[in-house]
């Protein structure tokens, strides 16, 4: 499985805030941001509710009856002459797919974008046994070059400029230096196109697998997916298990709003059927068809009824390109595969919430996730419940917190009296005074520090409400 | 017609903080003919433990609020926010409360954001205010508010009748101060990047006010304003409102 380095989340999120060429790149979030607002205007907001509760209720059934869906989906890939093969893990998932490697020969193995695969880490699994894995997506190749995870779940490689990806060209591909957009592109084009016809292997992701046929079904704009897909001899697809949708009809309801809500796009530029292997009578295509289908963790979460709705996420991104966090902080702060408001939710609900103890916490609940999620997945709720998991949760998910639960607690017995209660806000206000200026505090000690380093803390007041109030009906209350 | 009647949820930091605001809810729906009590045991919603993961907190503190308020014909409180935390969050804190469901829902059916109450509810549009010096204001959606309670057209109207009053929309007016309670304190240096760009958009629309439905976005956005001695000063919606009304001696 790919590392998980969300316990860095603080330091990785300051490096991002204090780079500046970052900070440009993430700006131009609000191209996405607009694209997505236009998309949906144009396909009429009504309409575009109505969609989105369709969504909702297809994945509602669906998840109810998963073990039944996945069990249609197996059988009917193995009906059109593929193997699928249920992974417990990433371990598993990565030993399946390099033992296939193996059994074939295979030297180069060319891919293209899937986050599961990413999750499972299978490029450096495939490295280790000395099997060339080359990205065919443009994004994830930069950032392969790179040696990066991916910075946004549609655009892998948002965080680099041309002048960086031209300087990775020359240092590693020996290409001259180049500034314009398009001739980068050739660059990779010209290379990967070498990879496409040498490859024995090619890997892709699922949108969407298709319980009623078997089929799986690709969402991409480069057609470097069509490639993997129909090149090489072996055909490996990789997709989580909720990524199962009863019928192809369905694609109809999760394809618009997958492109609106990513790029604004009414469809991406290529959109892949595939069904099995090549056919006796058929000329193109794979021998051999897999499907990896990967649990790594997604059980626990379908079995907890305040995350599972976290598993309606078909990635479209546009919780990350509406967060304000994710728009400071960019998607390598969270550490692992799923940035953005999705990734915290996803993050620790995977890999544990003591090994991602920050990413819960590190948002402002503002709601704006929410609002643009294609499938309303209430993410500020499910921020709240993996909170509560922290801090209230068993032993082995709890991460201690000593100062702020004593704090807590009188809190509470505070706000249980309000004789206490006014007390309290006297004897703060007694004890402000020396500290404040004009009714402001510039400085507070620990853990309250990180507030007056950029702002000023009102002081409180010397008479609170309650002691001001008087009943008098038809006057001022004054 | 019976004279409305409603109980003022002032918000526990309204109340030890900005008791001004307090007093001009008071007074603004006073003038409007509304009769005002105050429940007296009333402290805090629950929200800061909710939010803080102390699930279990915010759970009694609920229970009380839902007893303190149990009568009240209905809910009225300066804080999107706030009123958020009873509508959208008390339904999942109190779920092991069966007992409760009723009162729960009761509530409610009858707690408002105060330009809610005053817009939808007394249906009230234009309060005949005037500012006796004119004054340019611009308005911050508060996420709560604006997300979970739908609360943006409101206080609009409210300021675009106000005579002597000047609304310039903000870039951006409805993302995120980078507040978030605690989150605040615990992710300082990000909490301060959300910062800046808001306050970018508050400065170029030069306005003399900065305004909010929430004390609490205003106790973040005016705490930098101040530090960085910017032109605009927070002031509440009701602040503002209340203090047309008094100069139009309504």
């Amino acid at each position: 499985m790919t590392e998980v380095l969300s316990a860095h989340f603080k330091a990785q999120a300051a490096e991002a805030i204090g780079n500046a060429t970052i900070q440009e790149s993430l700006d131009r979030l609000v191209n996405f941001r607009q694209g997505r607002v236009d998309a949906v205007a144009e396909y009429g907001q009504e309409r575009w509710d109505a969609l989105s509760a369709r969504a909702r209720s297809i994945k509602q059934e669906t998840l109810e009856h998963l073990d039944y869906y996945l069990d249609q989906l197996s059988r009917n890939v193995e009906r059109a002459g593929g193997h699928v093969f249920f992974a417990n893990d990433a371990q598993e998932a990565n030993d399946y797919v390099t033992g296939v490697a193996k059994a074939h020969g295979v030297k180069t193995v060319i891919k293209s974008k899937s986050m599961v695969s990413e999750e499972m880490g299978i490029a450096a699994a495939m490295e280790s046994m000395d099997i060339e894995a080359v990205e065919t997506d443009l994004g994830e190749y930069i950032i392969q070059l790179a040696r990066e995870a991916p910075y946004h779940i549609i655009a892998p490689a948002l965080h680099k400029s041309k002048e960086e990806v031209s300087e990775l060209f020359q240092r590693i591909l020996g290409a001259p230096a180049e500034s314009d957009i398009t001739a980068l592109a050739g660059i990779a084009r010209q290379t990967l196109r070498e990879k496409f016809l040498q490859a024995d292997m090619g890997m892709t992701g699922a949108n969407f697998g298709v319980a009623e046929t078997g089929a799986i079904v690709m969402v991409t704009n480069e057609g470097n997916g069509r490639m993997c897909s129909s090149l090489p001899r072996v055909h490996v697809a990789t997709m989580g298990m909720e990524r199962v949708i009863p019928r192809l009809r369905d694609v109809a309801t999760y394809l618009p709003l997958l492109t609106r809500s990513a790029t604004g796009q009414r469809i991406s530029s290529y959109v892949s059927i595939v069904n099995g292997p090549r056919r006796r009578d058929e000329e193109d295509g794979p021998q051999e068809f897999h499907l990896v289908i990967l649990n790594n963790g997604r059980s626990r979460m379908l079995a907890d009824p305040e995350l599972r709705e976290a598993l309606y996420c078909i990635r479209c991104g546009a919780c990350l390109n509406a967060c304000p966090v994710y728009g400071k902080v960019g998607g390598h702060a969270y550490g692992w595969v799923y940035p953005g408001p999705i990734g915290a939710v996803v993050t620790p609900s995977l890999v544990g919430v003591p090994r991602a103890k920050d990413l819960p916490f590190a948002s402002t609940l503002c709601g704006a996730c929410r609002d643009v999620c294609p499938l309303k997945i209430d993410i500020p709720r499910m921020l709240l419940k993996l909170r509560s998991d922290a801090v209230e949760g068993p032993a082995d998910v709890r991460v201690p917190r000593r100062v702020e639960s004593l704090m807590m607690h009188a809190w509470r017995r505070m706000v249980a009296s309000p004789r206490l209660f006014s007390l309290a806000g006297k004897a703060a206000s007694a004890v402000q005074a020396p500290l404040s200026r004009k009714g402001a505090l510039r400085w507070l000690p620990l853990p309250l520090s990180g507030w007056t380093r950029t702002r000023d803390f009102p002081r409180a007041a010397m008479r609170p409400f309650r002691a001001r109030w008087r009943n008098d009906e038809g006057r001022d209350g004054r | 017609m019976a004279r409305k009647r409603v109980s003022l949820f002032v918000t526990c930091l309204v109340d030890q903080f900005y008791p001004e605001v307090g007093e001009a809810t008071v007074r603004l729906l006073r003038r409007l003919g509304v009769d005002v009590d105050f429940p007296a045991d009333q402290t805090c919603c629950g929200q800061v433990a909710l939010n803080g993961g102390y699930r279990s907190h915010a759970v009694a503190v609920a229970r009380r609020f839902v007893e303190v308020f149990r009568g009240s014909e209905a809910v009225v409180a300066p804080s999107g926010s706030c009123v958020a935390t009873i509508l959208a969050h008390y339904g999942h804190l109190l779920r092991d409360y069966p007992e409760l469901a009723e009162d729960v829902a009761a509530l409610q059916a009858r707690t408002y954001e105060l330009s809610q109450y005053v817009v939808d509810v007394l249906g009230v549009d234009d309060l005949g205010a005037r500012l006796s010096s004119p004054t340019t204001a611009t308005y911050h959606d508060c996420c709560h508010a604006l997300r979970e309670l739908g609360v943006a057209a409101q206080p609009r109207k409210l300021l675009s009748a106000v005579n002597g009053l000047a609304l310039a929309e903000m870039k951006d007016a409805a993302a995120c101060c980078g507040f978030g309670g605690s989150f605040a304190v615990k992710f300082a240096d990000i909490s301060t990047a959300i910062l800046d760009e808001k306050l970018r958009n508050v400065d170029a629309t030069g306005a003399d006010v900065l305004t909010a439905v929430d004390s609490s976005c205003l106790m973040h956005l005016g705490g930098a304003l101040r530090r960085r001695g910017s032109r605009a000063r927070p002031m509440h919606l009701a602040e503002l409102l209340c203090l047309g009304m008094e100069d139009a001696k309504l």
